[in-house]
């Protein structure tokens, strides 16, 4: 148990670092999108289904949805 | 250089947050609320979920703030891309992939299902309204980007939206008048645990809550996909 919840966490961790320095924008939202994941994941093996189904479709699905769209209007890669 | 200084300041943060939590023991029951909760919950609500029954039950008020928030971040949104101006509909949007638009013809009605599912479920199985509302605007989802021609109803998803959030104030109304007499008193009969019709009026506001956050994250999808230029 313990060691699932590590390994998760030290996923996530990994997740949002490559997340932060991608200088491909849309590379870091698929990894913001991971974290999300790997969050909802988390909280299913912590006992918390209700909040899992939340994480899962609004953090994972609609969020990434939303970046993905404001990526297409403005630029994919950062200066 | 900008990665760096976060990553920086994000190590500042945690280790002060590591160090002002060490203090806490994790875990521990700091008030007796849970308790009660876990005790009383099913014979106060009728509700097997107890995490709904807190939700819907206990903590209404609460969550007819939340949905108000939703709603008015949804307003905004829409208000701000529509001074944006521009014409409205999505020219020039690629046609999709085989597989993404012969998979939505399947998927889609399925998604639509397993959103109702949940919100009809939420006070017997995990999930509730808002969960439900997110697998069905998910579902939506799905259709813009399969098929870039369609689009949603914008008046019939606005009728929903509306009308769910009138249920949803209006059943705590009726309970001013009927049963306990208070702002979203559970009036109705609670039932036999474990049913489908039971807890009162928690199944019927999940349901509105679920129309209701299944239109409005709909619409700001509808609003962010349209094309504006």
């Amino acid at each position: 148990m313990i060691i699932i919840v590590s390994l998760l966490v030290l996923a996530m961790l990994v997740a949002a670092v490559a997340a932060l320095i991608y200088r491909d924008l849309l590379s870091a939202v698929i990894a913001s999108c991971l974290v999300s994941l790997l969050a909802s994941i988390l909280f299913f093996f912590l006992q918390a289904p209700d909040v899992a189904m939340a994480e899962a479709s609004i953090g994972a699905a609609l969020v990434t949805a939303i970046f993905v769209i404001a990526i297409r209007r403005t630029k994919r890669y950062e200066e | 250089m900008r990665a760096t200084v976060g990553l920086i300041l994000l190590a500042v943060i945690g280790v002060g947050v590591g160090i002002s939590l060490l203090a806490i023991p994790f875990g521990a029951p700091k008030t007796e609320i849970g308790d009660y909760y876990i005790e009383n919950a099913r014979e106060d609500t009728g509700a097997t979920n107890v995490v709904t029954s807190v939700v819907v039950g206990y903590r209404a008020f609460d969550t007819l703030g939340e949905v108000t928030v939703l709603f008015v971040a949804a307003l905004g949104l829409g208000a701000v891309l529509a001074t944006a101006g521009g014409k409205r509909g999505r020219s020039g949007v690629e046609p999709a992939s085989l597989i993404l638009s012969a998979g939505n013809i399947f998927l889609f009605p399925l998604i639509l299902l397993f959103g109702a599912y949940i919100f009809t479920h939420g006070h017997l199985t995990p999930g509730g309204g808002f969960q439900g509302g997110a697998v069905i605007a998910s579902a939506f989802l799905l259709v813009y980007l399969s098929s870039p021609g369609k689009r949603i109803n914008e008046s019939g998803a606005t009728l929903t939206e509306s009308v769910s959030g009138l249920v949803f104030v209006a059943i705590g109304l009726l309970g001013l008048t009927y049963g306990t007499h208070y702002f979203l008193a559970n009036f109705l009969p609670k039932g036999t645990l474990n049913t489908l019709f039971s807890a009162g009026i928690i199944p019927v506001i999940y349901c509105a809550i679920g129309l209701k956050v299944g239109s409005e994250l709909a619409g700001v999808v509808d609003n962010l996909m349209e094309e504006t230029e």
